[in-house]
């Protein structure tokens, strides 16, 4: 059968021919993505430019926006995204610069990649043979380390999209992998750096990454857990800390939440910038009724309190 | 059929037009539903990020509540919808893990065996009442208004947990919905992103610029309003569209963000202030006048 495919075309040295480009290509059940796009290269038009490699979703190299999405493309079956035979729209992955056509600058990817430090830094003496790590330390991080560095995840990251400066999914992933690995010997300083701004406090748990990482690495995941150690290494001093405590207590509290004692702790109680930067919403919220001053609850919150006691005490 | 109705914490604080128009258009609906009082947080995904199995345990007891009642859950908010289907899809994976939960819950007389089911008005709408009976109950014809769906992340990611694979017409189930009315569905790429709000508190610039990125677009668009199924992205899109609008080039944006349900009590004639449509930050008057003056539904 036919499969068309509206391709986005860029060219530095014309950019002002820059725009969608169709092709249409005779596709099977078995032909992916990447097969149908090599297939424009090599008998339709040998100007498209792309990366890829091994064909095997192994080397990383091919990652690109379909319909709107970041995949793998090697690793994505045509009638997998179009059943129907509808018209696939393909883009060059997102928030990284376009060469051309389809292939993106990594260097930014990269240098974040460097800033986290992907490498042990062992403390103490160093052993006579190698380091010695228990399987069960170990193999909570295989999930990380199957990630193949192929920046679906950046591409469609919700942050990198506003804010460039963000460490973004995939370097804050390779970081856990550090910060968990039990022969480094620089957890805290790790962490205290994570806990600085563009670091695991910026992300908005959108998920994007989760859904769109093509070898379940969950990078959100991976952050959120970074989170909750840099709160038990002491870390406490961010508003992103003092949200998370402060939702915990008024959930331990009322069984519900409380969005204005919310924002409140969060910014920190002698914070008057943010609270003066803020209090025109908070008006226009009061004066429409909003927010009631008095918090809602559950109607047992002392059994909600005791869900609390049981679980935090295990 | 009968509900175990889970409004949400928002719908009870930020956001009570939320949960003013939703009794409205589903008393309008007929249906059915008992609130399950006792019932807590679902941890929004914060709570967590601090300790997953507090999380779990929390829904977990909510989900016991809900089988005892008998009933499916029905809740108002995206957020609330996610997490809570995250949990199920973790304790019913792992039988091991949901004993460990019931241990805790026992001391109160609950055990959760595995069946609630939850859905989203949102859902209900397109799986259990049906376009059609739901149609029924309009008495304008909204064509000539343009609605931009907007989402929220939790009801579209990450889609394993979301039942996408059995039922996938929840995946346009917002569009289906805004068109029903004969108002026409305003693609936009923000649709399934992010709203800023979990950041809000913690990077205010990402998150207004992430407002600023989707009402803009939605507006650029030609969009009348912005209908959502999340109260959370509600707060952020309305409450903080005045600091995003300073973002823009014309430093303006006026953007209705309408709840879901205040979109179809404008179909069903009903009168602005059962819906709450005068606690919104952004003005809704223009989006309301123009419903009030769209023509009436043809009796076939």
């Amino acid at each position: 059968m036919q499969q068309t495919l509206r391709v986005n075309r860029y060219d530095p040295e014309n950019p002002g021919a820059a725009g969608y480009q169709e092709y249409t290509v005779e596709v099977t059940d078995t032909t992916t993505i990447l097969d149908a796009l090599l297939t424009v290269r090599e008998e339709m038009d040998g100007t498209l430019s792309m990366r890829c490699s091994c064909r095997a979703s192994i080397c990383g190299s091919c990652a690109m926006r379909v319909n709107g999405q970041a995949k793998l493309v090697c690793k994505t079956r045509v009638n997998s995204v179009s059943p129907d035979g509808a018209t696939i729209t393909i883009d060059p992955a997102g928030n990284l610069p376009v060469i051309k056509d389809l292939v993106v600058e990594f260097k930014p990817f990269w240098d974040k990649m460097k800033a986290i430090k992907p490498y042990l830094l062992p403390e103490g003496t160093v052993p006579k043979a190698e380091y010695i790590a228990s399987d069960e330390d170990m193999v909570h991080l295989v999930g990380v380390v199957n990630c193949i560095q192929c920046g679906a995840c950046v591409s469609d990251c919700s942050v990198l999209e506003v804010d460039d400066s963000f460490l973004g999914p995939a370097a804050l992933a390779k970081a856990y992998r550090f910060v968990k690995d039990p022969r480094d010997g620089h957890q805290k300083d790790r962490l205290d750096a994570l806990n600085e701004s563009s670091g695991v406090w910026d992300c908005t748990r959108c998920m994007q990454c989760v859904e769109v990482c093509p070898k379940d690495v969950d990078p959100m995941g991976r952050i959120m857990l970074m989170r909750d150690m840099a709160m038990e290494s002491g870390f406490n001093n961010t508003s992103g800390s003092r949200h998370t405590e402060s939702f915990a207590k008024s959930v331990k509290k009322n069984g519900r939440l409380n969005e204005t004692k919310l924002a409140v702790d969060s910014m920190g109680m002698f914070n008057v910038p943010a609270m003066l930067d803020s209090a025109p919403v908070g008006i226009r919220a009061m004066m429409k009724g909003k927010f009631p001053w008095k918090a809602h609850k559950s109607s047992e919150p002392d059994k909600v309190k005791r869900v609390f006691e049981k679980v935090e005490g295990e | 059929m009968k509900y175990a109705f889970y409004p949400g914490c928002v719908a009870r604080g930020g956001t009570p037009e939320l949960l003013v128009s939703a009794n409205a258009v589903l008393d309008r609906l007929g249906i059915e539903r008992e609130e399950i009082v006792s019932a807590s947080c679902t941890g929004a995904g914060v709570l967590q990020e601090r300790n997953q199995k507090l999380g779990d345990t929390l829904n977990v007891r909510t989900f016991a509540l809900a089988e005892k009642m008998g009933a499916p859950i029905m809740t108002l908010c995206s957020t609330c919808q996610g997490v809570m289907s995250q949990a199920n899809r973790r304790v019913l994976k792992d039988p091991e893990y949901l004993t460990e939960i019931n241990e805790v819950l026992a001391e109160e007389g609950l055990e959760y065996k595995g069946t609630t089911v939850i859905k989203h008005l949102l859902w209900v709408l397109v799986e259990e009442i049906g376009i059609e009976a739901l149609q029924k109950t309009f008495t304008k014809e909204l064509s000539g208004l343009n609605f931009a769906p907007f989402y929220g992340c939790y009801i579209v990611r990450p889609s394993d947990a979301l039942g996408f694979d059995e039922h996938p017409e929840r995946q346009t189930s917002l569009e289906t919905v805004i068109e029903s009315t004969g108002a026409t569905a305003v693609e936009n790429d923000g649709k399934t992103k992010c709203c800023g709000l979990p950041i809000l508190l913690i990077n205010q610039s990402n998150a207004i610029q992430m407002v600023s990125n989707h009402t803009g677009e939605a507006k650029d668009l030609g969009a009348d309003a912005m209908v959502t199924p999340c109260p959370l992205c509600h707060l952020n899109l309305d409450g903080y569209q005045p600091k995003a609008a300073k973002r823009r080039p014309s430093g303006k944006i006026d953007l209705p963000i309408l709840h879901l349900p205040q979109m179809l009590g404008l179909a069903m004639g009903m009168q602005p202030k059962e819906l709450g449509l005068q606690r919104h930050i952004i003005s809704t008057k223009e989006v309301v006048a123009k419903a009030i003056a769209a023509p009436a539904v043809a009796v076939s």
